[in-house]
């Protein structure tokens, strides 16, 4: 037995051949088109466009969406999604698939709240990795309190007008539309609405964020709507009903999340142990001191802990009752474990850890967006302790 | 034209294998298993060939237990257009091998077989020549490009110092060496529709053989580990260690 990001994971007893099949060759496309230019990406703070269009033909971007927008929806279940999430988190290069992946949370609403005529000009193009979406819900003024925000639309003949920022937005300098959560009406969570609105409109403007602890390789945005003309038809479900839109989005977010930071821990685990078998102090192994021996074995303890609880969440979306408060704390579990591993990995690694250029060191600097974006730990059990009626 | 294409189930090229403790082989438990890169290649070839008009149907078997479904589905989804498991308990020797895919070319009748020129396990180099024995059928080994002429095959074969074409007549043997392609991957939706293809499963006994062995593993060891170097002071000292230490010139 050995500790690899493979012989590391608990088995799975729902994975069948095509799941596999799935990751052997997601893993061939990854090593071979992402895994040797990760580091230069992310030190160039830039993804090569070309790289959606290659994403899109090894079936990644439409996994999940249906086929008629040239998305593969028959047969694909949690499980893909679990491997794909995880495939990716392995790159060790956070900002490759946050911004790779934004779709997964930008084009469901388009989907799901959209029209027919909506949905057929955005989702193929998407899908075909030709043109991108972001998601736009948090302000300068606020993120957690979603039910506040302020940006406003407001209704003028067929159009709406909107002014106000968004920021924080992964994939924002990229994107060509942006699902939007805008004030339609009043105060609170009853005026929300949900608009997709095209980068292309005049009264855009958006400016990079690139002073980010992690995330690179993603391009983050701060996006400003003056007098931004939107035909009503852009609407994403009923108005004042967005508030819905944004929630029906979260879990499958968290998901996609906290699959990648246990898998982001699984890296530190291997980077670990693959050193401490090597190296050499006080004329004996790192592995063979017990110090060493135990933080080794409690990474892949809280690690175990994450998988089983992983896929217990799967399991309950599969039979169709999630429960958003258990997904909200697996977000959290997920990612003290990350913090966990990161940490420990760190200190065995010591020195050759903290130099740029390993995965390790870039998780260690990647833990923070991911205990914050998406529900932070403290907007998590919060929204948890209400889930269960405390 | 009818194409055959052996596939095998292997540890994935990037494990990185340990012998088991006592000795009696690789350790196996939890590790990625993958198909056989040469084997890979013979896939790709022939769905290239399918492509180009050439073959009208490519068939992928695998020999081994359940487990090596996953690699004719993977070889479906690659292109293939059927898949045929031989149920077997492990992995048999490549003489058993051959005698068993001789069976399927009997029940089958392919114009073209390709298989990779060794698996990354056995490294055993063996099967097709022995399956061109077995079936008296012309064989190109250690192929770098084929092309189909009417009932001829021109093969060129990777020896040493050079390349040499041969030309085979049809129904031929080919064995697959790293630079005749670059396989591609299965996207998602082709492994999805793979999953609809057919997979018929055959006993030994339906291909009228009988696994025998010939061979016993005495003892799998990992490699001896490299020891530190030195730097030598002066050039007598090191003509001294190479001829006295390591004994390479005298």
């Amino acid at each position: 037995m050995s500790l690899t990001f493979d012989s590391a994971r608990l088995a799975n007893p729902h994975l069948t051949s095509d799941h596999e099949s799935w990751r052997g060759q997601l893993r061939k496309f990854i090593d071979a088109e992402i895994m040797p230019f990760a580091d230069d990406w992310d030190e160039a703070g830039e993804i090569p466009i070309e790289l959606w269009p290659k994403a899109a033909a090894v079936g990644l971007l439409g996994m999940g969406f249906p086929e008629e927008f040239g998305g593969t929806l028959e047969g694909i279940d949690s499980w893909h999604n679990w491997i794909a999430n995880e495939e990716l988190a392995r790159i060790g290069v956070g900002g490759i698939p946050a911004s790779l992946m934004v779709h997964g949370i930008g084009l469901p609403p388009v989907l799901n709240w959209g029209s027919q005529a909506l949905k057929e000009l955005v989702a193929p193009q998407v899908l075909a990795g030709t043109r991108h979406i972001a998601l736009g819900i948090t302000e300068p003024g606020g993120g957690s309190d979603v039910a506040q925000l302020q940006t406003t639309a407001v209704r003028d003949g067929d159009d709406y007008v909107v002014n106000g920022s968004k920021t924080y937005i992964t994939g924002g300098m990229r994107a060509n539309w942006v699902s939007t959560a805008v004030r339609t009406g009043g105060a609170g969570a009853g005026g929300v609405s949900m608009l997709l609105i095209p980068t292309d409109t005049p009264g855009f403007s958006r400016t990079e964020l690139d002073h980010k602890q992690g995330w690179w390789a993603s391009d983050t945005a701060t996006l400003y709507f003056d007098d931004v003309r939107v035909p009503v038809a852009n609407l994403l479900g009923e108005e004042n009903r967005g508030f819905n839109v944004i929630m029906t989005n979260f879990n499958g977010e968290r998901m996609f999340m906290a699959a990648a930071m246990e898998a982001c821990g699984r890296v530190c685990l291997e980077e670990a142990v693959q050193w401490a078998q090597e190296r050499k102090t006080f004329g004996k192994r790192l592995a063979d001191h017990q110090v060493i021996r135990h933080k080794i074995a409690q990474m892949k303890q809280k690690l175990n802990a994450t998988q089983a609880y992983i896929r217990v969440c799967y399991e309950s979306i599969e039979a169709g009752n999630p429960n958003p408060g258990d997904i909200a704390l697996l977000k959290v579990q997920a990612s003290e474990t990350m913090e966990f591993c990161a940490r420990e990995a760190m200190q065995i690694l010591g020195g050759s850890g903290y130099m740029r250029g390993n995965r390790v060191e870039r998780i260690y600097r990647e833990v923070r967006v991911n205990a914050i974006g998406g529900g932070s730990e403290e907007i998590m059990r919060d929204l948890a302790a209400r889930q269960y009626g405390v | 034209m009818k194409v055959l294409v052996a596939v095998k189930r292997v540890v994935d090229y990037n494990v990185k294998v340990r012998a088991k403790a006592d000795g009696t082989g690789a350790d196996l438990n939890n590790v990625k298993m993958a198909i056989n890169p040469f084997c890979e290649i013979a896939i790709e070839e022939a769905v290239r060939l399918k492509e180009a008009g050439v073959a009208t149907e490519v068939i992928a078997v695998s020999i081994g237990d359940k487990s090596c479904q996953e690699q004719i589905r993977t070889a479906l989804a690659l292109g293939a257009d059927r898949g045929i498991q031989v149920e077997t308990d492990g992995s048999p020797e490549p003489l058993v091998v051959a005698k068993l895919l001789k069976g399927v070319i009997a029940k089958e009748e392919p114009q073209l077989v390709i298989l990779g020129k060794q698996s990354i396990d056995g490294d055993n180099n063996q099967t097709g020549q022995m399956l061109g024995a077995l079936t008296n059928m012309p064989q190109g080994t250690f192929a770098s490009e084929i092309k189909v002429e009417g009932d001829k095959l021109n093969v060129t074969r990777e020896i040493d110092g050079g390349l040499q074409t041969i030309a085979l007549n049809l129904p031929a043997i080919v064995t697959t060496d790293l630079r005749l392609n670059e396989p591609r991957y299965a996207s998602l939706p082709n492994i999805m529709k793979a999953k609809k293809k057919q997979l018929d499963v055959y006993t030994p006994a339906d291909l009228g053989v009988e696994p025998s062995a010939h061979l016993t593993t005495v003892k799998v060891e990992p490699p001896a580990e490299r020891q530190a170097g030195i730097i030598v002071e002066s050039v007598e000292q090191l003509v001294d260690k190479l001829k006295n230490e390591a004994k390479v010139i005298s």
